[in-house]
């Protein structure tokens, strides 16, 4: 038996508390790189294991069945459960991986009601992007951006639209062997074939070797900026009601 | 027990009799068979197809000419969860695979029809700490066919009909040992390698009588007090120093070697309480196959911070080297060089750089590494190639003997390494870290071809992303390799030119086989959670 002196425990009964305090996410970060980020990477963002930095987890809509996840696995799929975790423990990783896919918004200074008038109008964005169910299929649905990206992201988005584009998203272009030359965005890929959908949508099938040229545009994106075409101000508005959209019908 | 024997051969002799040449269950596998196992490539008899490893076949009826008619014979769907990891093993009209999380089945080679299955149930407390739950093949001998399990059990199974003749527990599971490598037969052993250097586990290597499942001898892979090594341990760390043997290694029958690679030291990323080179971690180690003693070793990454195994199999070669014939071990290890060694004394032979790394200056006469500032884990991250994947892993190399060339599939891939603390507490993870890998377009795969002797990459096949299957190369003049968008395909083993390639419909993660049915030659792949069978 070790004795511990009266002071010296309430001392360390202080420090857990205050280190509680600081939040679930701190010891819930630590448990996710020991236990998780193997396979979903460092920060969630997926690698041998889905991207969990998403809003809607697929086999875990509520913080209860991501627990239920956490404990006993996924069946007929690779997510192991973990039956190491404490009861406390499930929930810092919980309330870990539930903040994994909500960027805090920061101060918007825009007005989200002016951004959605322009969003559909002057800067015509419903022509390529889906919002709730409506829109174009050129680019990303932005249903849920809002919970995905942070204020600045989308800001840049805006300006430089090839400066961070999706993977599925990439924009390629290829000259087949009789000369055709086709472009659009990437759908999928192996090292053997491609797949892209052009911009009226319809889907190319193309086998790399019987390509004259395929070239992916990283770097470049089919949006066009929105710097000089909209004004400072009227960009924020369009940042705030993007931030707005979470994804919620 | 010669009574018994007789009246188990005169039954054997009247069925033989009765089932005619139906299926050829009954004739023996012997040590011999194995030993001469690239002699009867109508048979896959061991993990890596020889004890050498070279996970060749010398066929040939399926060559550069016809491969582009190459077609899917049968497939067999498992129906199992997780992860299809098996390299089958082929005897007698006979397919033998694992499947997760610790089956065993038996399939009618010719039309892939369930001969038997056997499992062990898993408890509900099952442990497996850093790997997913797997299982990467099985090995015959006799009358039986054995495999280890996730709870860390070795199990033999008559190969007939799939009853238990004998189960060992290795270890405790609950400290997280555990078991997805292939056994190794050996003369009247099996030889077992286990998993749980995510956990620190004292890594071993275990011997077992194939007949009666007892333990012949154990060889730690990390010195105790007392023991050559030991001092390159601070303190007790040597107690959860890791260097698991998790894959399966090769055998010299000539010299009576096992030349085995082990694990990461643990914690992985952190190195802080294990300050020395942490002997016999990421090495080879040379076993002597009656007595378990360690004859030689080679460390390739002294001190590993970045989870660099060398469990990567083993490729035995005799060769010429300076007009003297040498026996030679070549290993593409997970840290992006490539290793020949002299396999009767460990020496170090050559180093070459195969894949993009930049955490060192090079390799020095000795083998050792001359490492570059700022390349270890920190706890802002540090990005260094290659990833903690390797630049390699599991999956098998191929090694042709007639173009002597080792085909690699290669992971190119940097991570950001992370060093966090590490705590010990048993059966629970034991890193000390993470990474957060570069993904998507930002990384890339290979099958590359490298020259035994020189270490020099002579051709290189791009793949879109970083792979997690195993190469074969054949008689044929050709390699094949899969890819984890479900690409299973065929290269020309002297260009690398692409010949033929099937979409499985899932990922490819498992090594290539070839052997015949009814003197046809055919190729058999896992993708997915299916086998799939291909001939012409």
């Amino acid at each position: 038996m070790i004795r511990i002196p009266l002071l010296l425990t309430v001392a360390l009964a202080a420090i857990v508390t205050t280190a509680a305090a600081a939040g679930a996410q701190t010891s819930g970060k630590v448990l996710f790189d020991a236990h998780c980020a193997r396979c979903h990477n460092v920060g969630g963002t997926g690698g041998e294991g889905p991207n969990l930095a998403v809003p809607v987890l697929r086999h875990a809509p509520d913080d209860e069945s991501l627990a239920a996840v956490m404990r006993g696995g996924i069946p007929n799929t690779e997510m192991p459960g973990n039956f190491m975790l404490g009861d406390a423990e499930v929930t810092s990783l919980v309330t870990y991986v539930r903040s994994l896919g909500r960027v805090e918004p920061g101060s918007v200074p825009g007005d989200a009601a002016s951004g959605k008038s322009l969003f559909d109008g002057k800067g015509a964005c419903a022509v390529c992007h889906i919002v709730d169910g409506v829109g174009g299929t050129v680019g990303p649905d932005l249903s849920s951006v809002g919970v995905l990206r942070g204020t600045d992201y989308l800001r840049e988005s805006l300006s430089d639209p090839g400066a961070s584009v999706p993977e599925k998203f990439v924009n390629v272009r290829a000259v087949t062997r009789d000369g055709t030359e086709v472009e659009g965005v990437r759908v999928n890929e192996d090292s053997f074939t491609v797949q892209l959908r052009d911009a009226r949508g319809r889907i190319h099938s193309l086998e790399k070797k019987t390509l004259r040229a395929f070239e992916k545009k990283f770097g470049e994106s089919l949006m066009p900026s929105y710097e000089g075409q909209l004004s400072p101000s009227e960009i924020d508005d369009v940042v705030a009601f993007l931030t707005d959209l979470k994804g919620e019908r | 027990m010669n009574v018994v024997r007789r009246h188990a051969l005169s039954a054997a002799l009247v069925l033989t009799g009765i089932l005619g040449d139906a299926i050829g269950v009954g004739a023996q596998v012997t040590y011999e068979r194995l030993v001469g196992a690239s002699s009867e490539p109508a048979n896959w008899l061991t993990y890596s197809g020889n004890y050498a490893s070279h996970r060749f076949s010398s066929l040939e009826q399926v060559n550069r000419d016809n491969v582009a008619s190459l077609r899917p014979v049968w497939v067999h769907q498992t129906g199992a969860g997780g992860r299809l990891e098996t390299s089958p093993l082929v005897v007698d009209g006979v397919m033998y695979i694992t499947q997760p999380p610790a089956t065993v089945a038996a399939l009618d080679v010719k039309t892939g029809r369930v001969l038997w299955t056997w499992s062990r149930p898993m408890p509900a407390s099952l442990k497996t700490i850093g790997f997913p739950r797997t299982n990467r093949g099985l090995a015959i001998l006799g009358e039986s066919v054995f495999f280890g399990t996730l709870d860390a059990y070795i199990v033999a199974l008559d190969r007939a009909t799939g009853s238990l003749r004998w189960q060992a527990r290795v270890e405790d599971n609950a400290l997280g040992y555990s078991i997805t490598a292939a056994p190794l037969a050996i003369d009247g052993k099996v030889i077992v390698g286990i998993s749980g250097g995510e956990a620190g586990v004292r890594g071993f290597l275990d011997a077992y009588d194939a007949v009666s499942g007892e333990r012949l001898w154990r060889t730690y892979t990390v010195p105790g007090p007392g023991e050559p090594g030991h001092e390159t341990w601070e303190g007790d760390s040597w107690r959860t120093g890791g260097g698991a043997t998790w894959l399966t290694g090769s055998y010299d029958p000539d010299t009576n070697l096992l030349i085995w690679g082990t694990g990461n030291p643990a914690p992985d990323w952190n190195g802080d309480d294990r300050k020395g080179d942490n002997l016999y971690t990421c090495a080879l180690v040379a076993i002597d196959a009656d007595s378990g003693a360690i004859e030689w070793h080679f460390q390739f990454t002294p001190h590993d911070v970045h989870d660099w195994d060398a469990n990567q199999i083993p490729v035995l070669v005799d060769e010429v080297v300076d007009g003297r014939a040498r026996k030679l071990v070549a290993l593409a290890n997970r840290n992006a060089f490539y290793y020949l060694l002299d396999r009767t004394s460990g020496e170090f032979l050559l180093a070459s750089e195969y894949s993009k790394q930049t955490w060192a200056r090079g390799i020095d006469e000795s083998g050792r590494p001359l490492l570059l500032p700022d390349t270890t884990p920190t706890e802002e991250g540090n990005l260094v190639w290659p990833s903690l994947q390797g630049a390699t892993n599991w999956f098998s190399p191929s090694f042709s003997p007639k173009t002597g060339l080792l085909y690699v599939a290669v992971r190119e891939m940097g991570s950001v390494y992370f060093k966090t603390e590490a705590d010990y507490e048993p059966g629970k993870p034991f890193m000390g870290g993470g990474e957060r890998a570069l993904a998507g377009d930002e990384a890339a795969g290979a099958i590359r071809a490298i020259d035994i002797m020189t270490g020099e990459t002579k051709w290189n096949f791009e793949q879109h992303s970083p792979p997690w299957a195993g190469v074969l190369s054949t008689g044929g003049g050709l390699v094949f390799a899969g890819s984890g968008e479900g690409n299973f395909f065929a290269l020309d083993a002297d260009s690398g030119e692409a010949l033929w390639q099937f979409q499985t419909g899932g990922a490819v993660r498992s090594n290539p086989i070839a052997f015949e049915i009814e003197g046809k030659q055919h190729i058999a792949v896992a993708a997915g959670l299916s086998i799939f069978v291909f001939g012409l």
